[in-house]
């Protein structure tokens, strides 16, 4: 049987949802609370790391193909540059501008309400699905490392 | 046209994240589009001629946010680096068929172009060494894109150095931030002016120096070119040849030195001794190889000492308080001879890169007489190798002839004749090149060579085109006063750098 024990692969596929949603609150409320995009991105790939230890890399990678996370993690970085490139559309025409709170959010007061800050949950959300993707794809990589046998054979 | 700055790197940051969405079957999509973002960089580089604009990101102003900088200086580099990635990105298309995953090459290539593009022009130093990381971990991955044993080797050695280096830029920044409370340059360098060198900020100072010069790979600190240069795909040593070891490590170096230190006699004569020492010690050490791609390589570090020793020796004349004249001539020589060499130095590489993909090897004693089986490409590589030894209607002269005179005229006669007797050498090392590869017998197994023609060929031609017409620059005014001029009195004006940025 491949990975740990029942008892390990039971608790896991419980903590694991727990972990996934923690992971989900800390980007959503990055503006907020502290967090945000990275460490969020962290805690996303980290589920899948404990699933990877408990039921062995095959499984995960049913669950989560590399090209599909090769692909999730080039949308995180052109959503992130899409989102800053949008801020040259509008109004005082400037890479990074906060278009959303400008023209949006300008008069309402919106202060540490869940939608606010404009473009920065957003950027947020870019960045935690960039950073899970690619530190999954990480250590998804190094776990399938194999040394070279074939210049060995060779010699 | 005023093209927002941002664009410079947002462009072929997306276009980077963008291509490995096409997966397999995009390739010809893939290639397409990497080519339309380098020749719109290209175009938007020309655009920017002449100008000197600040671009407050965030409309964030600054010291509290961070700020791109366009002024003579980085349009220089700007230029010379959307040249020589247009170049390279067109040779590659046909070129890169040989290796598998071309969408990953493509957008490491312009990851790397997007990071040095963000060097020249960020005006924070953090950010600059954020951009440089990013430049220089994809030429990691670059130079290793063979997977082969010898290109992982030397990709391990580059990174191991380059990680060096980066540290202690960083560990610079972080001294200077500690002892100036900004890491806006034009603001740490108003603090430096007002508060003078402290020792922290000495010692920063010194490891910006080392960590820059390794970056440009100046002869005490050049193990890592000669076995990563050659190592890498040949459009990729072009690159790092002919542009990265520029914008990572002499911009780099010059920026800090020049405009937020400000130069001083000893820094003056610390770049002209790293850059004769690299001149001379890479010029003997070239002319040993029997490695066509590793010749080159060593030649690199030699002809970057000349714009090393140019810019130092302007900047010695300007700390000593001399005529202001001969200091600008100088660094006009230094600043110019890094332009040429970026674009003959990658027009090298991209014929030793044609010359390997004919015939499979580039062991000089292996090859000869291909002149009839390669015309164009013979034809380019003796462009570029007559314009690098300097000989006369060609790019190389010019800058040379500026430097002899500039040395001459500031009584620094010894250096004028070492300036003469390395183009000597370069002569020498060069002619090595056309006798082994292009002269004398073709051997049996060569006899079927053919020529590469396509992508590969046009790159080639428009780069010996620039070669032939690049001594224009300095004969017609108008040209040398919107192009080289304006880059020169950057570096002369010093220190004003930081109250031009502040009002801007």
């Amino acid at each position: 049987m491949k990975g740990m024990t029942i008892i390990v692969k039971t608790i896991s596929s419980w903590v694991k949802v727990l972990i996934f949603m923690f992971g989900i609150y800390i980007i959503i409320f990055g503006h907020l609370t502290p967090g945000g995009g990275f460490a969020g991105g962290v805690i996303l790939a980290s589920s899948y790391v404990l699933l990877m230890l408990a039921f062995g890399r095959e499984f995960v990678e049913e669950n989560l193909s590399l090209p599909v996370a090769s692909k999730l993690d080039c949308v995180g970085a052109l959503l992130f540059a899409a989102i800053a490139m949008f801020g040259l559309f509008y109004g005082a025409a400037c890479f990074f501008w906060n278009f959303i709170q400008a023209e949006y959010l300008a008069d309402k007061e919106t202060a540490f309400r869940l939608i606010s800050a404009g473009t920065i949950p957003l950027s947020n959300l870019a960045i935690g699905l960039k950073v899970g993707a690619s530190l999954f794809l990480i250590i998804l990589v190094l776990s399938t490392f194999r040394p070279d046998v074939s210049v060995k054979e060779k010699e | 046209m005023t093209v927002p700055l941002p664009i410079f790197v947002a462009v072929p940051l997306a276009t980077a994240f963008l291509l490995p969405v096409f997966a397999k079957r995009g390739k010809a999509v893939a290639t397409v589009l990497a080519n339309l973002a380098t020749v719109s960089l290209l175009v938007m580089a020309l655009c920017s001629i002449g100008q000197t604009r600040v671009y407050e990101v965030g409309r964030w102003s600054i010291p509290l946010g961070i700020n791109l900088v366009l002024d003579g200086l980085s349009c220089l580099l700007l230029l010379a680096i959307s040249v020589v990635s247009t170049a390279a990105m067109l040779f590659s298309v046909r070129y890169m068929e040989q290796y598998t995953a071309k969408a990953k090459y493509l957008s490491l290539f312009l990851l790397m172009v997007g990071g040095m593009n963000g060097v020249v022009l960020s005006g924070d130093i953090f950010n600059l060494f954020v951009f440089l990381e990013i430049a220089s971990i994809a030429s990691y991955a670059l130079v290793g894109f063979g997977c082969g044993n010898e290109e992982l080797e030397a990709s391990f050695k580059y990174m191991v150095l380059g990680s060096i280096a980066s540290t202690f830029i960083l560990f610079a920044i972080a001294l200077v931030y500690g002892n100036t409370g900004s890491l806006n340059m034009a603001y740490i360098s108003k603090a430096i002016q007002g508060s003078g060198l402290n020792a922290g900020l000495a010692f920063a100072l010194s490891l910006f120096i080392v960590g820059f010069s390794l970056k440009a790979a100046l002869v005490p600190f050049h193990a890592w070119l000669p076995d990563a240069h050659p190592s890498a795909p040949a459009p990729i040593s072009a690159m790092l040849s002919g542009v990265l070891i520029k914008a990572l490590g002499v911009y780099a170096l010059v920026r800090v030195l020049f405009n937020v230190f400000g130069i001083s006699v000893s820094m003056g004569w610390i770049l002209i001794i790293l850059g004769l020492s690299s001149m001379v010690a890479g010029a003997f050490l070239a002319m040993g190889q029997w490695d066509f791609k590793r010749l080159l390589a060593y030649s690199s570090i030699s002809q970057l000492g000349y714009v090393i020793l140019g810019i130092g020796l302007g900047g010695l004349i300007i700390a000593q308080g001399g005529n202001l004249a001969w200091a600008s001539l100088a660094i006009l020589g230094g600043l110019f001879h890094l332009l040429n060499h970026a674009v003959y130095k990658s027009l090298l590489f991209l014929t030793s890169g044609s010359v390997e993909m004919s015939t499979g090897t580039r062991q000089l004693k292996q090859l000869g007489g291909l002149a009839g089986k390669l015309p164009f490409t013979r034809a380019a590589c003796t462009v570029a190798s007559a314009s690098i030894a300097g000989i006369p209607p060609f790019s190389g002269f010019w800058s040379k002839l500026i430097l002899v005179i500039a040395a001459v005229q500031a009584h620094f006669y010894w250096i004028a004749a070492i300036i003469v007797f390395v183009s000597l050498c370069t002569l020498i090392m060069y002619l090595k090149v056309q006798r082994y590869v292009f002269l004398g017998e073709l051997p049996e197994n060569l006899q079927q060579t053919k020529e590469n023609r396509g992508s590969m060929l046009v790159a080639m031609v428009f780069l010996a085109c620039l070669c032939v017409l690049m001594g224009l620059l300095v004969i017609i005014p108008a040209l040398r006063n919107s192009i080289l001029e304006p880059a020169v009195k950057v570096l002369t004006d010093g220190l004003e750098y930081s109250t031009k940025i502040i009002k801007l």
